[in-house]
This record gives C-alpha cells, sequence and structure tokens, in this order.
C-alpha cells in the first residue's frame, strides 16, 4: 500500500539540476533505499519530499492527496519524519527531553503555562514509548550531549519516532557508526519497517543489500534504476556507474 | 509642483541616494564577506565629515587632494582597525558582534569629543564648486550637488570595474555568496578581509567628506546615518552592491519626495517603504545569497 | 543549581521589601530605577536568552509603554493605575504584533537590523510629529494613582509597585521558562529547523514570543513614566535599545537572574563613571570608559557576570 510518492520532483538551482525528473514510491512494511554518488541529489530528495526546501517541478503525494505546497511543519503532522545526516539532536536537554519535546509538537497546548512541560502526561510517554523502540530508555536522564556518537544518531531516530510518523525518511543513518554500532542500527531499522513507510538514504552497500526491499540509484539527479536488490545487483548500468566492477 | 521643482527634487533624490550607495556598498561588502554586522559603520561617515573640517585649512584650493588623502588616511585607519579589532570579531555570534561594535562607536564618539569637540561645524564648498546652475528660468542647483553625485558616480563605476573585472572582485563576489567556500580554495582570507575592510572604511569616510560641505558636521551624523544605511542594506539584500545601488535610490527618492508630501511624517516614509519589501522578498530585493 | 534559582531571587526580593526601611531617599530612586530596568531586560530575555531572537529595536515597546501613560494621563487629575497600565502594556504589545509579524519572517542579521529600523520608525513618531511632544517630550502632571490604596506620587508607593511588578515579572518568566511554550521556545532557540521538521509552526511561537516581550516592555515603560513623570524620545532610542541588550549580556544570558543582575551592574556602573567623586575628571568621559569596558568585558567574560565564579574557579586551579 503505497504511503508516498514522489511524481517526476525536480529541483534547480540556478543552472544546475540538482535533482531531474525523479519519482519513487514508499510503501508501508518496506526498507525503499536510495544510493548514489555524492552529489547524486539523495539529501535533496529527501529535503524536498519533507518539505523542507520547495520542489520546482513534480508532486509529492501523501496517501494519494498532494501535498506539494504544503510546508514542513505541517507535512511532519501529517506523518512525514525524517532524520537528518549531520546530528541534530538538542545537546543540552535530556535525552527524554528531546524526544518529548519531538512529541510536543503535535500535542500542542501553548496556553498552558501552569504546568511543568517535564510533567507532561501526554508527551513523555510518548517520548517514553520512542527510547524505548530504539534502546535508549536507560539512558533517558542523561545530557543528549554526552552520549556516543552510535547513541546520539539512535536518539536523532528517537526524536522521529516520538512524532509518530507513518512515513520515516531517514538520511544516513549509520554515518559515522562502528561495526557493533551499525549492527544495533540495523536490526532497529528492519523492526522499523512494521507499521512505517521507510526511505533510506545511505552509502553502506553491505547495510543496503541486508535490509532493503527496494533500491533506487541516483546518479546526478537522476534516477538509472528502481527494483529489487537481487535485480539491481546484476543491472550492467548501476555496476558501472556506482559499484564498481567486481563487485560480489 | 511645476516641472523645475520637481526636477530639483529628484536631483536632490539622486545625489541623497548616491551618497547612501557609498555607505551602504561598504556595509554590506563588510557583513557579505566577513559576515560581521557593524554598528559602527556610521561612525566611520562622521570620521570623514570631521576629517574635512580638520583638514580643510591645510588645503584651500585643492578640494580632491584633500579628497585623496582622506581616503588613503581612512583606508590605513581601517587596514589597522580590521587587523587590531575587527579580526577578532569574525568567529563570534552576531550578539557579541552587536555588542562590541555598538561599545566601538562610544569609544569613537568620545575620542572624537576629546580631540575636536562636540561643536557642530560648517565645511566650506571650495571656490571652483560654489554657486549654481540655472534650471529652467526660475530655479537653480547648486553646483557642489551636482559634484557629489557626479563623484559619487565615478566611484561607482570604479567599484563596478574592481568588482567585475578584477580578480580581487573575482574573490569579493564568491566571498559573498559563499564565505565558507573561499576559505576552502585557500585564499588568503586575511588579506582579502583587511582589504574589503579599508575599502569599505574609505568608502564611509569619503561619503563623510563629500557630505560635508552640504550638511553640517556634527556629533550624532553617524547614527542617523547608520540606520538609513540598514534600511537600504535590507532592502536591497546583503551582500549585493547592484542592491545596495538599487535600494540607496529607492531610499533616496522616498525620502526626498516624502519630505516634500508629507513634511512631518517623512522620517517613516523610508522605514514604510522597508515594511512593504520585507512583506514581499524578506531576503531583500537583490540578495547575493540565493535559496 | 535549582536551589540557587530560587533561593537567591527569594531572598533579594524580601531583602527589597525591607528596602524603604533602610535606604537613604536616593538610594531608593536608585533602587527603583534598578527595578524598573529589570523588568525592561528580564522582557528582553523573553527574546534573546529564551527564544534566541536578538533585536536591537526593544526600546520601541519600551518607549511606547512610557508615552501612553503620559498621554493617557488626565491633564489635571490622577490617572488610573487600573486603565493606564493596561492600555501601555496593550499598546507596546500592539506594535509587538505589528513588528514581529514584519521581521520575524527574516534571519540572522536581517532581523537585527529591521528591528532596529522599526524601532527608529517609532522613535521619529514620537520626535518628530505632533503626536510626542517633539524632542523636549512631554510631562505627566499628576502622577496615576489606584483608587484609595496606591498612590505613585508617594516614593514608597512607587518602590513597592515596582518590586511587585519585579517579582511578578520574574515569577511569570520563571513559569514560562519550565512550560511546554518555554520548552518550544527552547527548541526553537537551539535549531529552529529541527523544530519544524517535528512539525513546530515556529513562526506562531516566535511572534508569541515578540508580543509578550513587548507588552512586558510596556509595563517597565509605565513604571519609567510613573516615576519619572515625564517622557522623551530618547526613551525609544537605539542607544536605548543597545543599553538594555548589554544589560542581559552583562548579567549572563540565559538566566532570569542575569536580566536583574546585568540591570544593577549598568545602571550602577553608569552612576559611578559619571561621577566626579569617583572617577575624577575621567567622568566627563564616561561613555568611553564605558565602551572600551563593555569591550574588555565581552572579550573577557562572554558569559556575563553570572559566568564569572566558574571563570575565577577555572583561573585558580
Amino acid at each position: 500500500m503505497t504511503l508516498l510518492s514522489a511524481r517526476s520532483l525536480t529541483r534547480r538551482f540556478g543552472g544546475l539540476t540538482a535533482v531531474g525528473d525523479v519519482s519513487l514510491d514508499l510503501a508501508v512494511g518496506e526498507i525503499h533505499a536510495v544510493i548514489g554518488t555524492n552529489g547524486a541529489g539523495k539529501s535533496t530528495l529527501v529535503n524536498m519530499l519533507s518539505g523542507e526546501i520547495a520542489s520546482s517541478a513534480g508532486q509529492v503525494l501523501l496517501d494519494g492527496a498532494d501535498v506539494t505546497p504544503w510546508s514542513q511543519p505541517r507535512r511532519a503532522r501529517a506523518g512525514i519524519g525524517r532524520t537528518y545526516q549531520r546530528t541534530t539532536i538538542f545537546p543540552s536537554f535530556t535525552v527524554l527531553e528531546n524526544c518529548r519535546l519531538a512529541a510536543q509538537a503535535a500535542h500542542e497546548r501553548p496556553l498552558s503555562i501552569w504546568e511543568r512541560a517535564s510533567g507532561c502526561r501526554v508527551t513523555v510517554p510518548i517520548a517514553q514509548r520512542a527510547l524505548e523502540a530504539v534502546g535508549l530508555s536507560s539512558s533517558a536522564q542523561r545530557a543528549a550531549g554526552t552520549l556516543s556518537h552510535g547513541a546520539q544518531r539512535q536518539l536523532e531516530i528517537a526524536m522521529c519516532l516520538a512524532t509518530e510518523p507513518r512515513v520515516l525518511l531517514l538520511d544516513e543513518p549509520l554515518a559515522g557508526m562502528g561495526a557493533e554500532e551499525s549492527e544495533r542500527m540495523l536490526a532497529l531499522l528492519l523492526a522499523l519497517k512494521e507499521g512505517h513507510a521507510v526511505l533510506l538514504v545511505e552509502h553502506d552497500m553491505d547495510a543496503v543489500f541486508r535490509v532493503a526491499d527496494r533500491i533506487t540509484v541516483m546518479v546526478d539527479g537522476g534516477v538509472i534504476a528502481s527494483d529489487t536488490p537481487a535485480r539491481i545487483r546484476d543491472d550492467a548500468q548501476v555496476r558501472v556507474a556506482y559499484l564498481g566492477e567486481g563487485h560480489a | 509642483m511645476d516641472f523645475a521643482t520637481f526636477l530639483v527634487q529628484c536631483l536632490n533624490a539622486v545625489q541623497y541616494g548616491l551618497l547612501l550607495f557609498l555607505l551602504a556598498s561598504g556595509l554590506t561588502l563588510i557583513f557579505g564577506i566577513m559576515g560581521v554586522i557593524n554598528l559602527a559603520h556610521g561612525s566611520f561617515y562622521m570620521i570623514g565629515a570631521y576629517m574635512a573640517f580638520v583638514l580643510a585649512p591645510y588645503f584651500a584650493g585643492q578640494f580632491l587632494l584633500m579628497l585623496l588623502v582622506g581616503v588613503v588616511l581612512s583606508a590605513i585607519f581601517g587596514y589597522v582597525l580590521e587587523w587590531a579589532f575587527f579580526s577578532y570579531l569574525y568567529q563570534r555570534e552576531h550578539l557579541q558582534q552587536v555588542l562590541m561594535t555598538w561599545a566601538l562607536i562610544l569609544v569613537f564618539e568620545e575620542v572624537r569629543s576629546l580631540a575636536v569637540g562636540n561643536d557642530v561645524h560648517g565645511v566650506s564648498v571650495p571656490a571652483w564648486l560654489s554657486g549654481s546652475v540655472p534650471l529652467g528660468e526660475l530655479m537653480t542647483y547648486p553646483v557642489y550637488r551636482l559634484f557629489a553625485s557626479a563623484a559619487c558616480i565615478v566611484i561607482a563605476l570604479a567599484m563596478y570595474w574592481v568588482v567585475n573585472r578584477t580578480r580581487l572582485g573575482m574573490m569579493i563576489r564568491a566571498g559573498a555568496s559563499n564565505r565558507d567556500m573561499v576559505r576552502g580554495l585557500g585564499i588568503d582570507i586575511r588579506h582579502l578581509y583587511r582589504v574589503v575592510f579599508a575599502g569599505g572604511v574609505a568608502l564611509a569616510a569619503l561619503a563623510g567628506m563629500i557630505a560635508a560641505p552640504m550638511s553640517s558636521v556634527y556629533p550624532g551624523m553617524g547614527g542617523s546615518v547608520l540606520i538609513i544605511c540598514f534600511v537600504v542594506v535590507v532592502i536591497g539584500g546583503i551582500g549585493s552592491i547592484t542592491g545596495a545601488l538599487v535600494a540607496s535610490l529607492l531610499v533616496g527618492f522616498v525620502d526626498t519626495f516624502g519630505k516634500v508630501f508629507f513634511a512631518e511624517y517623512s522620517g517613516i516614509g523610508i522605514y514604510l517603504l522597508m515594511a512593504v519589501i520585507l512583506v514581499w522578498r524578506p531576503e531583500g530585493l537583490l540578495s547575493a545569497r540565493r535559496a | 543549581m535549582k536551589a540557587r534559582e530560587t533561593i537567591v531571587p527569594l531572598f533579594a526580593a524580601l531583602l527589597l521589601a525591607a528596602g524603604p526601611l533602610f535606604l537613604t531617599n536616593y538610594q531608593q530612586d536608585l533602587v527603583v530605577k534598578v527595578m524598573v530596568l529589570s523588568v525592561f531586560a528580564l522582557s528582553l530575555e523573553l527574546l534573546v536568552g529564551m527564544t534566541g531572537l536578538v533585536s536591537l529595536g526593544h526600546a520601541a515597546f519600551f518607549g511606547i509603554g512610557a508615552y501612553v501613560t503620559v498621554l493617557a494621563s488626565p491633564e489635571y487629575d490622577p490617572g488610573s493605575v487600573a486603565v493606564l497600565l493596561p492600555l501601555a502594556m496593550a499598546a507596546a504589545a500592539a506594535y509587538a504584533l505589528v513588528v514581529g509579524a514584519l521581521t520575524l519572517r527574516t534571519r540572522g542579521v536581517y532581523f537585527i537590523m529591521v528591528t532596529l529600523a522599526f524601532a527608529q520608525m517609532a522613535y521619529f513618531v514620537f520626535h518628530d510629529t505632533k503626536v510626542g511632544g517633539g524632542s523636549d517630550g512631554i510631562f505627566l502632571n499628576i502622577r496615576p494613582t489606584l483608587g484609595n490604596w496606591l498612590d505613585l506620587a508617594s516614593r514608597v508607593h512607587m518602590f513597592y509597585a515596582a518590586l511587585v511588578a519585579l517579582v511578578a515579572t520574574y515569577g511569570f518568566l520563571a513559569l514560562v521558562r519550565r512550560s511546554r511554550f518555554g520548552h518550544a521556545l527552547a527548541g526553537i532557540r537551539v535549531n529552529e529547523q529541527r523544530m519544524r521538521a517535528a512539525g513546530f509552526r515556529t513562526f506562531g511561537y516566535k511572534l508569541a514570543a515578540f508580543t509578550l516581550a513587548g507588552a512586558l516592555a510596556g509595563l517597565a515603560g509605565f513604571l519609567m513614566a510613573a516615576n519619572d513623570a515625564a517622557v522623551n524620545p530618547e526613551l525609544l532610542s537605539w542607544h536605548e535599545s543597545g543599553a538594555v541588550l548589554l544589560m542581559i549580556i552583562l548579567g549572563g544570558l540565559g538566566h532570569l537572574r542575569g536580566a536583574v543582575l546585568g540591570a544593577a551592574a549598568f545602571t550602577l556602573l553608569k552612576d559611578a563613571l559619571s561621577n566626579h567623586g569617583i572617577v575624577g575628571a575621567a567622568a566627563d568621559h564616561w561613555q568611553l570608559t564605558l565602551g572600551v569596558t563593555i569591550i574588555v568585558f565581552v572579550a573577557l567574560l562572554p558569559q556575563g557576570l553570572i559566568g564569572l565564579p566558574a571563570r575565577l574557579a577555572r583561573a585558580r586551579s
């Protein structure tokens, strides 16, 4: 069941076409990976899907509805969540507060100034569930800035989960991670498939081939192939352009 | 309003706008390239004007030479100031820059006060530029104002040439749209900054020197011109010299004709203009930074 | 840390409450001035320290509050606090709403510049037009009263009115700080983009903070007008905007105590530097001393006075 679709998405910056005529579909229960060399336009694509930048042409459809003119906050509240390649947690807040604040976006009651935010009966449980899902419950009271890099990447995902999204746009969640941390993250990604439509932008090829249900390959802003991992692995064009000859 | 009066006001508007352009272009370059918001920029204008007052007796009959000397002195001053003070501000947050440069204004004001006092002064128009030209049958227009406009145009053309036709200009344009990239390319950024800063100071001081014979030389002149400068930069877009030119002229016209038609409320005219532009284009009309 | 945040202000408030008992008239006036400026500084702390919006035009709301107080007062009778105070705050808030709506879509240095420009616009309205009394300002013939209980013409009443206002503002902002709204503002300060990605309509939050800060500045303006019984356009000048910004940085950004500390330090510093008895001939050029002091201060103590103990501790170790 397709949840999020990109239809001929294009983004131009002056004379440069960063993303040209890209279409793809995200379905619930599926991890759709997008791979490509640096500068292929992957991050720009994610930015357009999440609403952070406007598209020059094309459409973004959520559940069949055209959300192209929607602002990022509106899309986020409609269920499109994203993580960033560079960690964007709030270092001076506690781990729990990071998630609780993210959860607050969907449960705004800004006029009530009497209650402590940290005691909010709606957002705290949501945050706790998000932390549990990524395995960070034991660090709940630590300052987020004191976490290891891998744990911060996990928190990044927890913050996204705290907004209770239906679509997860994950921008290089494995960035900078060691082998053990990567294993944990991959297990998490597989667990996240359930109930969510996941877009995974990644450089780590082994990881991508292990967890992806579909792979789209981008080169210079355009899509050169979009298929199952097995067929992508055998695709001659992809091998030349990206994987390099001799990849098993 | 008859045509001659209209023409006079137009000439006034252009002259005021061009003078603002000298100031604003320095400010927008300094901000666009070094990322420093400099509240003391108005003080350089004030220093230029007072410099004209102080130097005038020594350069009687050699007005252009005095301007040249003034430009050189202020460029040196700017170069040293960048090295001694401003270079420390680049890494700091906007807030600290605001405070440090605000404190610098206080320092400049007091040093000026100690050096030449707080009186209001006049600078006489050089003999060969005094007098008026006739406009139509009844009106005349001061020669000096025409000279001021001409001088600004010459400087604007020189700036255009430097920015668009020289290597230095190429680095300036690159720096204005992407500061980090320029650093990453290994260009001797410190030297570039110093030159740009010196240029900005010289432009502001020159504007002050040219303005001195027209308006009086008084203590608060730096502050009032600074804010108008900010309005110009906001309207024109940061880092864009063309934008500064367009915005300066726009402000010149709104302010001049505002005074004619709305007397009392003319002071707020340019801010209303800014408000309108902000609603329409929050980044300024011709911002060097694209989305 | 929590204890210091509540005990110190509480102790200070109690100490102040006993003020009129042991302070001389001159000292009382000085303390009232500090308390009024503290309210002003706290209102800016909400904007800068809590939300991360650096405004260089905050004096506009302060001045509008003050002017409205005087303009709305009857000529030969005392005005009522119950009318003048809300009116002053509402007028300041209204201008803040307009300015905020226009400026909050701009970023970084643009925002600093446009807030300055809009304050200057307000300054011109009071300086050049018939609305204000021109550059000389206007006088308040009789200070406001509140029924039979409060007469701001009385020095003691004025003192306690200022104290109550300060305590109320401080307490209110402390509540805001720990509330959901306050946490959202903090998130916006640290990373607005992240907040938007989570679903927050950040513009609305920033506008609310801006307007609220304007209203509180209007409160300070009301108190200033009532205390001085006079207003002049310089209350809206960029000098004033710069001074209040300096106060919160001097005291320490990000702390409510810092705003009060900074207001006190700035007022006392200015008073001392222009006092011949203390600095001799340099008093005539106090701006120079002040300017140099600020530069040295910001360079050495970026965390403000609040960071001083930590700084000293580090120097010692």
